[in-house]
């Protein structure tokens, strides 16, 4: 099962290579990472999504909990959340069809074309993982895709519940 | 305030700290290091022949003592000769700081002479790891190092020392940190009162109780409270490999050690038990044997200061993180304070039946006039030294005959490396265990293949007459390799001989130290008794045993607990 993990650590050199080491070393499987500095400067948050099964999640939770470093790990995906991944895309949009049908479905995704020439568009889409999936697969029987790239999850719990130190 | 140079903070933060003894090997990275040890210090410290000595050392030292034991080398070869001992003292929960030269803060990153990533060739294997980059940061980091090496589940702890930080020209103001402070950092050591009460609950409704405990129980000093606890509920205890001494290896009461080379009754225990009370064990793989078949009849009982120890590879009934000490004490507590009470009758008929097994005497051997016996080799080394030396233990069948034939009487006595299982570990760890205790008997046991290992530390011994006792059980072979080739193998012995044997009595002598060479029976004993005489010597007793000798019982694989090899031609199921 898919699971969201944020961390709450030091902002210390060394601090992001432990938690990436831990996930090696233990065989455990990182579907994406996004890491930043947080309000206070001297913490920084990581959200890592994962795949596991209870056993395994809560064993990952222990060990990146056990890093010196580490102030607080939550399983996200255990309760009530909200996700956010963005994307970049560049797509081949040439001829007033495929720019048309290209516009449309960004329009229909939300999504917005931050850049263009007369045979690219650029396009910036927000959302949650399966919907920036879902674009794609539906762009592509459209046009050709010529290069994405993604945030990875960064992800907050509804309502009062919070990582703070 | 005073005013230091980085390489006077590390040897005066290290003089703060209490540390009497620094096991090293100098270098360019730390010369200025060096050069303020010799100019200010009392620390003791003692040049090792190659640095995997040093850090194996101070495990030694550190699992003798209880305190963290401290090494110092330089950058490059030097760090990453130190690789194999982090990784022993890691495995094996040992408090350690190890202090490695760097490269100047300028050159890192740059392929510059000796340099190595210390700090990412070791991250898998510390508790945590410094890289200091401002003189002025290093009391901290080695006062931080010391204190998470030796707080919650113990372990070795890098601190990286660039040369431009250790620059013996720049002073800066010096103040030792009384306390150390760390918001990310806090381990549990008291048990949730209410996991306490649901254990206390499931022990005194158990029939066939069984207390497994391992190494936690050592690091905790909790000998005294787990004989109390034992004896209080007369419950048969099996220790781990790592747990011998958490009670007298000859109390009534202890059934030996269990896992793959554990006694036929540890193992029938566990298997048949209905509640096993885990304590600082860790469920390792050469204790379950095969997890799925694992106790099937057990609830489990699991106390860990570490909770990832827990419910890892046997998930646990009722977990309790904590310190031992300090969980035993509240579970002692919950047993005065509860009305429940064991079936005694019960209990009664389960000793019995332990008593059956253990009349097995799974560990009897034939006896021989002729060869001496690995098994009585050891036997006479309890002999000799009334149970009371520190046996220090390299890797292989000696060491599981030293682990099975000499009861140890307290926590500490016994050393080696259990999780790791590193070979050439048992001579420099005596080392260290007789830096910390000049007066104290202090045996090797190892084999030929072993102490060849870190044999270049027989110079070390010489130079601060570190005079240990090696007990060389020579077979000629890797004993478990060979073991292994002829059960698993169809006895094809592949690499596991030694064709070229040193002549290890010369090879002592030549190093200024006492050979002896032992092949009759009748006469091992009093060269024993005549190499322990020599107190101020090192001696090397190379003991020709009978090579055809396999460790049993012996666990099949892929089985469960009670699935065993008791000889060659016996086995449970």
């Amino acid at each position: 099962m898919r699971r969201i993990l944020s961390i709450l650590l030091e902002n210390e050199p060394g601090a992001l290579s432990r938690i990436v080491g831990l996930f090696s070393q233990r065989g455990y499987n990182i579907e994406s990472l996004t890491v930043a500095p947080t309000d206070d400067e001297t913490l920084s948050r990581i959200t890592i999504t994962t795949m596991g099964d209870d056993q395994v999640i809560e064993q990952i939770t222990k060990q990146v909990n056990k890093l010196v470093d580490v102030l607080k790990v939550a399983d996200l995906s255990e309760g009530a959340h909200v996700e956010r991944e963005l994307m970049l895309a560049k797509l081949r949009a040439n001829g007033n069809a495929t720019r048309e049908e290209v516009k449309r479905t960004v329009d229909i995704f939300r999504g917005q074309v931050v850049d263009v020439t007369n045979s690219l568009y650029t396009v910036q889409l927000t959302g949650p993982s399966d919907k920036l999936d879902a674009f794609i697969a539906a762009v592509r029987d459209t046009t050709e895709i010529v290069e994405i790239v993604r945030t990875g999850v960064a992800g907050i719990a509804r309502g009062e519940r919070a990582l703070r130190q | 305030m005073e005013q230091l140079s980085g390489a006077e903070m590390v040897v005066r933060t290290l003089t703060d700290l209490g540390v009497k003894h620094l096991f090293g090997y100098p270098g360019g990275s730390v010369l200025d290091i060096y050069d303020a040890l010799f100019q200010h210090s009392d620390i003791e410290h003692i040049l090792v022949r190659h640095e995997q000595a040093a850090v194996h050392m101070a495990d030694g030292y550190a699992r003798s003592t209880g305190e963290v034991g401290a090494c110092l080398v330089t950058s490059g070869p030097g760090a990453t000769n130190t690789i194999t001992g982090i990784a022993t003292a890691y495995m094996d929960s040992i408090p350690m700081v190890v202090l490695s030269g760097q490269v100047p803060t300028s050159l890192i990153g740059n392929d510059a002479f000796q340099e190595t990533d210390m700090i990412g060739c070791s991250r898998p294997i510390v508790k945590h790891s410094f890289l200091v980059k401002h003189a002025e940061d290093i009391p901290e980091a080695i006062r931080k190092a010391f204190y998470i090496a030796s707080t919650g589940r113990p372990g070795p702890v890098v601190v990286d020392l660039p040369k431009d930080v250790q620059n013996p020209q720049l002073k800066f103001p010096y103040k030792f940190p009384e306390t150390v402070n760390m918001r990310s950092y806090n381990p549990t050591t008291r048990g949730h009162s209410r996991q306490i009460k649901k254990a206390v609950s499931a022990i005194m409704a158990a029939k066939k109780p069984v207390v497994y405990v391992g190494g936690g129980a050592v690091a905790s000093e909790a000998q005294q409270l787990v004989t109390d606890f034992v004896e209080k509920l007369n419950l048969p205890i099996t220790n781990t490999l790592m747990g011998l001494g958490a009670i007298s290896g000859e109390h009534e009461q202890f059934l030996g050690m269990l896992g793959m080379h554990g006694t036929y009754e540890a193992n029938m225990s566990m298997h048949k038990s209905d509640v096993i009370v885990a304590l600082g064990a860790r469920f390792d793989d050469r204790v379950t044997n095969n997890v799925t078949k694992f106790c099937p009849d057990a609830q489990i009982i699991h106390v860990d200061i570490d909770p990832t120890s827990i419910s890892k590879t046997v998930s646990a009934h009722i977990p309790i993180v904590g310190a031992i000490d300090t969980v035993l004490e509240q579970m002692m507590q919950q047993i005065e304070e509860s009305k429940e009470q064991l079936d005694q009758q019960a209990l009664a008929e389960w000793w019995q039946t332990i008593n059956e097994w253990r009349s097995r005497k799974c560990l009897s051997y034939e006896p021989s006039t002729d060869k001496i016996k690995p098994q009585f080799a050891v036997e006479t080394l309890y002999k000799v030294t009334k149970g009371e030396a520190y046996v220090c233990s390299d890797v292989g069948q000696h060491q599981m005959f030293a682990a099975l034939y000499y009861p140890f009487k307290k926590t500490r006595q016994w050393i080696n490396s259990g999780g790791l299982g590193t070979m050439g570990f048992g001579f420099p760890a005596a080392m260290g265990v007789k830096t910390a205790f000049p007066d104290a008997q202090v045996a090797v046991i190892t084999g030929d293949g072993s102490i060849q290992m870190n044999i270049q530390e027989l110079s070390t011994c010489l130079q601060y007459n570190i005079p240990v006792k090696i007990i060389s059980l020579n077979n000629a072979a890797l004993g478990m390799v060979k073991q292994w080739q002829e059960m698993f193998y169809s006895g094809r012995r592949s690499h596991s001989y030694m064709e070229s044997m040193p002549d290890f009595v010369k090879l002592a002598e030549a190093y200024g130290h006492v050979g002896m060479r032992v092949d009759d029976p009748a006469e091992l004993e009093q060269a024993m008794t005549d190499a322990f005489a020599m107190k101020d010597r090192l001696v090397f007793m190379d003991i020709r045993i009978d090579p055809a000798e396999h460790v049993y019982p012996m666990q099949i694989k892929f089985g469960a607990m009670d699935d065993m090899w008791l000889s060659k031609t016996e086995r449970t199921s």
